[in-house]
């Protein structure tokens, strides 16, 4: 695949998702996760994955939708409430939950999509979220250390792409995706359009297409968002 | 139910003053905006990556402007968006002038609890560990008591510590409190609660602010 022209089909992204893998997924509550890119997750029968990303989705929205196959094995995220299945699994030992603060978990990702090697921080200390993480005292002081992490494959949405990989986002779905983008070894990115090279003012470029492997095309989002299936309040 | 966390966020509205720039948690917090006065000029910071929320949208609605909770929302002039790492960022680095947060518990100390009821509930950290270490301000917004009537103001709390020292002021159904210096300090009462309601109900023991209140 040449470097310029990364664009191919779900068929060929299905086939970088392996057993076992790490996988870092975009999205907010299932804003900004490719809806495309996780229907292939599925499709692709891949089982043992862990998981890092922002939070558990809904049962039917986003990562939620892999999530209540129980195919994974660990979920590394801040938040789970919006899947009661994803407590379910975790209280029924059959999903390994670990909890990060929200901005740290995001940090661990940057870490990782930037070449170093984790960071110090105080926010969690003393409370159940230190787990077993090394502490380091520097000047009297005590801190957490945060690892890094990196994905062996991430899944990114888009609002625009170009063929080499460059990346706008839209409004509030560009969460964690820009740096599951930057950690991942092999980046799929889902774009709701995709343009030729140069078609970017490179002022308004978020992610540079370095980082990015492959591009696919979406076809929007699948599922219907939780205020599109409540009642009118 | 509802007509109680009408009043709770209503009188929590009253704590946020013009050209603050506030975060509102899930639940009754994300109710405060619909009891600010029309004059009030506030920036909402949302960590899904918004500076500039505003309200509801009456028709157009999108899911790719939303708030932490998914729901959709608009943005007023100025606002911005940005990734997570700087949502956080500005989070930690004390730009948030007010952080509204709901809560499971809150001692005396002002430590506290919301984010998991082991073996039951777990809806996980989120944003509040962050919120709660850099928000200038944090008030805590909750039922007095639990769904089995015990007091959630405690001397001690039971359920896994969120963050430790960081509640600065407990607004509920009955009554407003303080914490200053790790004491707890009643406010207010609210309408229709006496000062023996409030004793019932909480578990740990307090003062009076200087300034206490029955109520307006």
């Amino acid at each position: 695949m040449h470097l310029f022209d990364k664009v191919t089909d779900y068929a060929t992204a299905k086939s970088a998702f392996f057993d076992g893998m790490t996988l870092l997924f975009g999205g907010f509550g299932g804003v900004g996760t490719p809806p495309g890119l996780i229907d292939c997750l599925i499709d692709s029968g891949v089982k043992d994955v862990k998981l890092i990303g922002n939070d558990a989705g809904f049962p039917w929205i986003g990562i939620g939708k892999f999530v209540c196959l129980e195919r994974a094995t660990h979920l590394l995220a801040s938040h789970i409430g919006s899947n009661p299945t994803a407590g379910d699994l975790m209280n029924q030992g059959k999903l390994h939950v670990e909890f990060s603060p929200q901005g740290i978990l995001v940090e661990r990702i940057r870490s990782g999509g930037v070449g170093l090697n984790g960071f110090l921080t105080e926010l969690s200390k003393g409370t159940q979220l230190e787990y077993d993480k090394p502490k380091v005292n520097i000047g009297g002081k005590e801190y957490i250390y945060e690892a890094p992490v990196t994905g062996d494959v991430g899944i990114v949405y888009a609002k625009k792409a170009d063929t080499f990989g460059n990346l706008i986002f839209d409004k509030t779905a560009r969460n964690t995706n820009p740096y599951v983008a930057m950690a991942s070894k092999v980046t799929i990115v889902e774009a709701d359009e995709i343009v030729p090279m140069g078609a970017l003012d490179p002022e308004e470029i978020v992610v540079p297409g370095i980082y990015v492997k492959y591009i696919v095309q979406s076809k929007g989002y699948n599922w219907k968002w939780v205020w599109e299936t409540q009642d009118k309040q | 139910m509802g007509d109680t966390r009408q009043t709770i966020a209503k009188r929590a509205a009253l704590e946020v003053k013009d050209g603050m720039v506030v975060n509102l948690g899930i639940g009754i917090p994300s109710m405060v905006p619909n009891f600010l006065g029309e004059n009030m000029k506030v920036f909402f910071q949302a960590e899904n990556g918004i500076l500039g929320m505003g309200p509801t949208p009456k028709e157009n609605a999108e899911g790719n402007l939303s708030n932490a909770a998914g729901l959709p929302v608009t943005i007023l002039p100025g606002a911005s968006y940005f990734d997570s790492a700087i949502a956080f960022g500005m989070i930690r680095r004390g730009c948030i002038d007010l952080s509204i947060l709901g809560a499971l518990q809150v001692n005396a100390l002002g430590d506290l609890a919301n984010w998991i009821v082991p073996g039951k509930r777990v809806p996980g950290v989120g944003g509040a560990m962050e919120l709660a270490y850099g928000a200038k301000n944090l008030i805590a917004v909750m039922n007095h008591c639990d769904k089995d009537g015990q007091p959630k103001i405690v001397t001690q709390c039971s359920l896994p510590v969120t963050t430790y020292r960081c509640v600065q002021k407990i607004i509920t159904e009955m009554a407003v409190f303080s914490i200053v210096d790790q004491q707890l300090y009643l406010d207010e009462l609210m309408p229709g609660y006496t000062l023996a309601d409030v004793k019932n109900n909480t578990e740990a023991d307090f003062s009076f602010s200087t300034n206490f209140k029955a109520h307006d």
